[in-house]
Parts: C-alpha cells; structure tokens; sequence
C-alpha cells in the first residue's frame, strides 16, 4: 500500500449553476484496494464518479491514472486509458443475446473491424462462466432476472480489463445470497490488482467489502478511515441523522377527534416483481404534521407518488372520504393533495416569477397576489430573485422555489418529500423555521418524508418508520426520541 | 434462435431477390419501370436504416445526400457532358462531401437538434438550386444527354443489381463488430463512451457510408429518368415518404427498409385510379401499419416466425 496510487484525485470541482456538487475532493486508490465513497442522496458522490469517468466534465482538479492526468478528456479516452464504470441501471443490446453483449465491451474503437476473431467469443464465453452466466449466454437481456443483468454489467466490467473499477450502488436490488455472490465477484477485482471505487449512501451496505471508506457531504469529504471508524464517526451520524435527538415536547395543536384527511389502507405497490410497498395503513388528521421517516430506499418516495396517483397500486386511499383511486394525478392535485417532490422539477429555464405564476394558474387572481405576498414573506430571498432563471439558483433556494411553487396551488395537504435533500445546515435551520411560521399562520396540514430526523421530529405531531417498503413503528416524536434514537442508522 | 432468425431473413432476401430477377419474364415494361424506380427509392431507405435504425439518429434529410448526388451528376453531364461512370464516382464524393460537412458539427448537437440541422439543409439546397438556376435548371430541372440505357429490362436489372449490391453491404456492416458498436452508440451513448467507443467517429462513419450510397442512387436514379428536378429527388415530401417506407418495412431489419419502399411505390401506382385519392389512401395504409406494427412488416414477420 505504500506504493504509489493508481489512482490520484486532487481538489476535483463541479458547478452546475448555481448548485456546488463537488467541492475540492481529494483522495487516493491503490492497486488492489477497495475504497467505499459514501454519502446521503445529493452529497454528489454520484458525481465524482461521473467526474472521474469524464462523464461530466469537470470545473477544477485533477485526476490522475498513473500520473496522467485525465480532467476533462471524453469518456471514451478515459475509458481506454483503463478506468471502467459500472452504472446503477444500465440500457443492454435488447436485441442480441448475452455473449454478444459481453463481446461488444471487448472490441475495439476501430472503424476497419468488421469481423470479431475467435479469441473475441473465447475471452467473452470464460468472462460470462466467470460471473456465473454461463448457463444464459444465448438469452436475451429481457428475459433475465434482475440479479443476472447486473452479473453481465459486471462481465462488460471485467471484458475492458481496467485498473480502476467504478461500481455505482453495488447491491441495490439484490437480495441477501446476490449479495453474497456479488461481494465475491468484487473482491475477486480486488485481488487481480484492480483498484475498486464503490458507491453507496449506506456505510452498511458496503462495510465488509471496502478497506477504506471516505464520507462526503455537500460535495466535501467529511470522514475517512474504516467502515466503523467511519460509522462512528460524529460529523457522519449528524449529516446522516441531523445531529443529536432532542425529545420535543412539542404542543400539538391538533385535537385526537379531529377529523382524517388523507386515509391509506393496505395499499401495495409492486414494481415489476418487487415489492416497493406492504400493506401501508396510515392516516393524517385535518392540520397535522405527519412525518414519515427512513432511509434512502425505504419507500417514501414511492408512497408519496402513490397518493399523488402516479403509481398504480392496490388498497385504498381516501381524501376527505372521496376514494382517489380512479382520479388522474392532475384531478388529485386540484382537489388539494400538492405534492413538492424530493427532485423538485423546477423549470430550469423559467424565472422564479414564472414557476411562482405556473403553480398559481388556478387561483383567481387577487387570491394568486395575496398568496404570492404570504410566500415573499415566509421566503424573502424569492421576492429579490423574482426575474432570475430558477436553475441558476442555489440548492437552498431552488428548494424553498419549489415549496413555495407548491403552495402557490393553496393546497389543503401538501406532501414534502426529503425538503432537507443536499442542503447546508444553515438552509436546513432557514427551512425549519419557514416551515414553523408556515404552520402558525395556515391551515395547512402537511405530510413530510425525512431521513434527517432531526429536521422532521420539531415539526411533527406523530411520526411513522418506513423500512423496505413497511411500516415498522408509528408514535408521537418524543416516543420516537426515546425508543428509535440509537438503532436507527 | 438469433441463426435461426438470421437465416429465415437470409433465405427469404435470396427469395426475393430470384424472384426479382425472373420478373422481366412476365412483366410488361410500364410494371417494370415502376419497380425499376421502387428499387432506387429501396436504396434510400437502406440507407436511411443505417442511421435511424441502428445509429439512432434521425435524419430528416435524406433528400439532401440524393439531392447532392443527383444534381452533381446532372450537372457534369450536362454542362460538362462528362462519361456517366465518371459523374457517377463524381456524385457519391459530393454527397460524400456534402454528408460529412453536415454530419461532423450536427452531431456534436445532443437531442433533437441533428433531426432539425438535416431538415434545414434539405431547404438550403432546394434554395441553392433555385437561386443558381443558370447552372442548375431551377424549378424546372434539368435534362441528361446521357441515360443507362433506353430498354426497360436493362434499367430493371441496373436498379435491381444496385439494390442487392446495396442490401449486401448493408446488412453486412450492420450485422459486423461495427453494426453493434452502432447499435450501443445509439441506445446509450454515455453507456457506449464508457465502453472506449469514440460514439461521434461511429456515427460520423455511419452518415458517411448512408451519404454515399443515397447520392449514387441519387445519381443513377437520374441517369434513368434522363432528367433531375427538385420535385423528383429534392422535395421534403419525398424525405418524409423514405422515412415512412424504412419504418413500414421494418427499424433495423435493412432489408426491410427495401420492401417497405418497394410496397410504398407499387401501392402509389396501382391505386393510381383513384386519382388525388391515391397518395391519401397509402398513406392512411401507412400509417395503421405503424401505429399496428411498430416493428414494421418484416419485423413483424420475423417475430411471428420465431414464435411458432
């Protein structure tokens, strides 16, 4: 290990906009060694890997394989020069079978190559037995399961022969054996020699694989060391949780008797074979704060989107005693379920003013002026950027521009889905507190996913775990404090 | 099974092709110089295919490459009353020429945008040749000294003899190490540049070889009407009808893009009673076979074959 690295990533920088992704990130890779980048949804660590592959080009730093430095060459030079990646959903050659599939990473970029030799199909037959496809090297892509798509991805990884391997959330989709089975096949990179970059949000998930794990947030490095170093680590608990638990006893304004609002009863949602949602049964009370709390992956995204009718799902779901099951997502939203979604879907290239106006279209307009004058109010930074293009904005801001274009529909429920997402803690603390004077002052009810516990607990009068697609616990935040505090990251 | 596919393709292309050949045996010549006119437009939509089909990009202007062949062989000839095996070599350089100079910066555009720079270019041409009509015979055309041949059995055979050619070459590139490289290029070029393909020399290469052969079947297209004009292989309408017979006969089948031509003309002619009814009716025909069978008739026919 003493060696030179193979890899040598220095001060590596990323705008898009006004957004900061990456924000002078700096480490080493060996031959040999597996090194495991982690960090919450929207910490950029996708985009070191995209940075480093050539993908995305660059705005500063180097990137160095054996000394050369690759920023901001095509990705195809990158490529050959010996870094591969291995994406998290990938488009196969639907219409060849498997084998040729792997040759197609074994050939060349050359025009003059019509014909493949015989040591293309031999090298391509013992990669595919390497992988443990070699029963399905004559199927199609589309008729293998999930796990043997990416056991081929994986032959596309090993065909190129790199030095550095970029792996994109190794496991996700994987059950427990896959996982075993694949944890193999990466070492096995390892100890070729190859120097192996994994990617995940969860330390757990890639603890027993990597040597050395390196934590990033907002687009810097935070924590390096072993995985339990790592976990352990203060700085990561608190991007992770949001900081220390503090049992609220917050004064809930909302009486037991209050009437439902939104009512979900063993709703299922399967996406192709796999169960997204289990039987889901929640309600929300008419000006409560309900937070549903998890995980990346727990499914919160999805039982948001059902209820905004654009996933199709069995049970049932009620607003206001009317069944939503045959409603298409735009009735669903005029009838007062406004959901600000975890992507926030601004229109880049239109102007704070003109998204405002867009989510406003239905008000009449002295009702949109009034609406429009208590957003101005709750996000002030809005009112002086009225005339600029929402995507030059900076995370915060493009954030509180998609809130406050939700609430321009003036909805009777309004679902927040991961508001904190790759936000510093200074916006989150602005956030907060736009979201306590919102509380005070409307009506509103308000229905909000968070893996920062520590953001969503102030906020809600009753808390539901979400985790692999089920509800595992339910209570009030101080409860929630108490018993869920230390197991849950 | 993909042999199995290959070969049902293969055999029922050598089918068809002996059957071609017997055809001046039976057919009259008026038949006959209709389908000597399917086959060139055959050609187009090949080499259509190779672009749309495989690399993924679609070009709106094929009419652009044959325009440029067409019209740099005609003008050899008439002006310059060059051999017509010289204005032919002459016009596949020209719309070589022409292709690369269009295809290098449009495809360095992401999305929609190298479709719109090839509708444009098809405008600019049809402009050009007006403004120079000096030089060019305007709206009006212009007239070859020179033509293949006057017998309507050696043009068949000159148009048929250039199809196979074509198909050959064709589906050979297509179904070579580069057909798949294509293949990836177009499904999923960031997947493709991480591979180490450089994705724009691919389909730069692929314009080129479409490039060629539409401005030679461009060329010979002339050389047997004995006359170019704007209409006849220039118009936007007559790009739009190659698009429709490459995706009626079939996306990334080649062969399929041929038979789709083939129909489309013949179906022209024979409705022709109908009067203006004509072009409407093939082209409602047209249609329900793409909204019904979006993989076309030959695709359509070879996955009805393998599922048995």
């Amino acid at each position: 290990m003493s060696s030179r690295p193979v890899l040598e990533v220095r001060d590596l920088r990323k705008r898009f906009g006004g957004l900061v992704a990456v924000n002078g990130m700096s480490f080493d890779l060996h031959a040999g060694e597996i090194l495991g980048l982690i960090g919450p949804n929207g910490s950029g660590k996708s985009t070191v890997m995209k940075l480093i592959m050539g993908v995305e080009r660059p705005s500063g730093g180097t990137i160095r394989l054996n000394g050369e430095d690759l920023a901001g060459l095509p990705p195809h030079r990158i490529a050959r020069a010996g870094i591969t990646i291995m994406f998290q959903h990938s488009r196969p050659l639907h219409r060849q079978t498997v084998l040729e599939n792997i040759k197609l990473a074994l050939l060349p970029d050359s025009l003059l190559r019509l014909a493949t030799g015989p040591e293309v199909d031999r090298n391509a037959r013992s990669i595919a037995k390497r992988v443990g496809l070699g029963h399905a090297i004559d199927r199609r892509p589309g008729t293998l399961p999930f796990a043997d798509l990416r056991r081929m991805e994986l032959a596309k990884v090993i065909a190129r022969d790199p030095k550095v391997v970029l792996i994109d959330e190794p496991f996700a989709g994987l059950t427990l054996t896959e996982i075993a089975a694949f944890s193999e096949l990466i070492r096995a990179l390892g100890d070729e020699g190859r120097a192996v970059l994994l990617v995940d949000h969860s330390v757990r998930s890639i603890a027993a694989l990597a040597d050395r794990v390196l934590a990033m947030y907002l687009g810097e490095p935070i924590a390096r060391g072993n995985a339990e170093e790592v976990m352990s680590n203060e700085t990561v608990r608190r991007v992770y949780l949001g900081g220390e638990l503090q049992p609220i006893g917050q004064n809930s304004r909302v009486t037991a008797d209050a009437p439902s609002l939104l009512q979900i009863e063993q709703v299922r949602v399967l996406y192709g074979k796999a169960q997204a949602l289990d039987k889901i049964g929640l309600f929300v009370r008419q000006g409560e704060c309900v937070s549903i709390v998890g995980l990346n992956g727990a499914g919160k995204t999805t039982l948001f989107n059902t209820v905004s009718g654009l996933v199709p799902y069995s049970g049932t779901i009620r607003f206001r005693d009317d069944d939503l099951r045959n409603k298409s997502a735009g009735e669903i939203a005029r009838a007062g379920v406004v959901q600000c979604p975890e992507s926030r879907e601004l229109f880049g290239t239109m102007s704070v003013r003109e998204n405002l106006d867009l989510g406003g279209h239905l008000l009449p307009a002295n009702a949109r002026a009034r609406q429009l004058e208590m957003l101005f109010g709750l996000f002030p930074i809005l009112a002086s950027r009225q005339s600029q293009a929402a995507r030059t904005l900076s995370g915060g801001e493009q954030q509180m521009l998609a809130i406050a274009r939700a609430l321009m529909m003036n909805p009777a429920l309004l679902i927040l889905d991961e508001p904190t997402l790759g936000l510093a803690p200074v916006v989150i603390e602005q956030l907060s507190k736009a979201l306590g004077e919102l509380r005070k002052t409307t009506p509103i009810t308000l229905l909000l996913g968070e893996q920062n516990v520590t953001f969503a607990l102030p906020h809600a009068d009753r808390v539901y775990v979400l985790d692999h697609g089920r509800l595992t616990w339910e209570g009030g935040p101080a409860k929630f404090a108490e018993e869920m505090g230390q197991g849950y990251l | 099974m993909h042999s199995l596919v290959r070969s049902r393709l293969f055999w029922i292309s050598i089918g068809a092709a002996v059957v071609a050949s017997l055809l001046p045996l039976w057919l009259s010549a008026y038949l006959l110089s209709v389908l000597t006119g399917a086959y060139y437009f055959g050609v187009f939509a090949m080499s259509w295919d190779l672009l749309f089909g495989f690399a993924g990009e679609v070009n709106f202007g094929p009419t652009f490459l044959i325009g440029l062949g067409a019209y740099s062989a005609a003008i050899l000839n008439n002006q310059y009353h060059l051999p017509i095996p010289l204005c032919l070599v002459a016009a596949a350089c020209t719309a070589l020429f022409g292709g690369v100079l269009l295809a290098v910066p449009a495809l360095r555009l992401r999305g929609p945008y190298f479709g719109l720079v090839t509708l444009v270019a098809v405008l600019l041409l049809q402009n050009a040749i007006v403004i120079f009509a000096k030089f060019t015979g305007g709206e009006i055309g212009m007239t070859v000294f020179d033509v293949l041949s006057i017998d309507a059995t050696t043009n068949y055979y000159y148009a048929l003899g250039f199809l196979v050619v074509s198909a050959v070459l064709l589906t050979r590139i297509a179904n070579s190490a580069i057909g798949l490289i294509l293949q990836a290029s177009g499904q999923d070029p960031v997947e493709a540049a991480v591979l180490g393909f450089n994705v724009t020399k691919h389909k730069v290469a692929a314009f080129c070889i479409s490039a060629l052969l539409s401005g030679l079947a461009g060329a010979m297209l002339i050389f047997y009407m004995g006359a170019a004009s704007v209409d006849t292989v220039i118009d936007i309408s007559i790009g739009v009808q190659i698009i429709i017979a490459a995706i009626l006969g079939g996306r990334r089948t080649i062969v399929g893009a041929a038979i789709g031509a083939v129909f489309l003309i013949v179906a022209t002619e024979f409705l022709r009673p109908l009067g203006q009814l004509n072009t409407f009716v093939v082209s409602a025909v047209a249609l329900a076979v793409i909204l019904l069978l979006p993989d076309g008739i030959l695709g359509f026919a070879l996955r009805a074959g393998t599922r048995e």
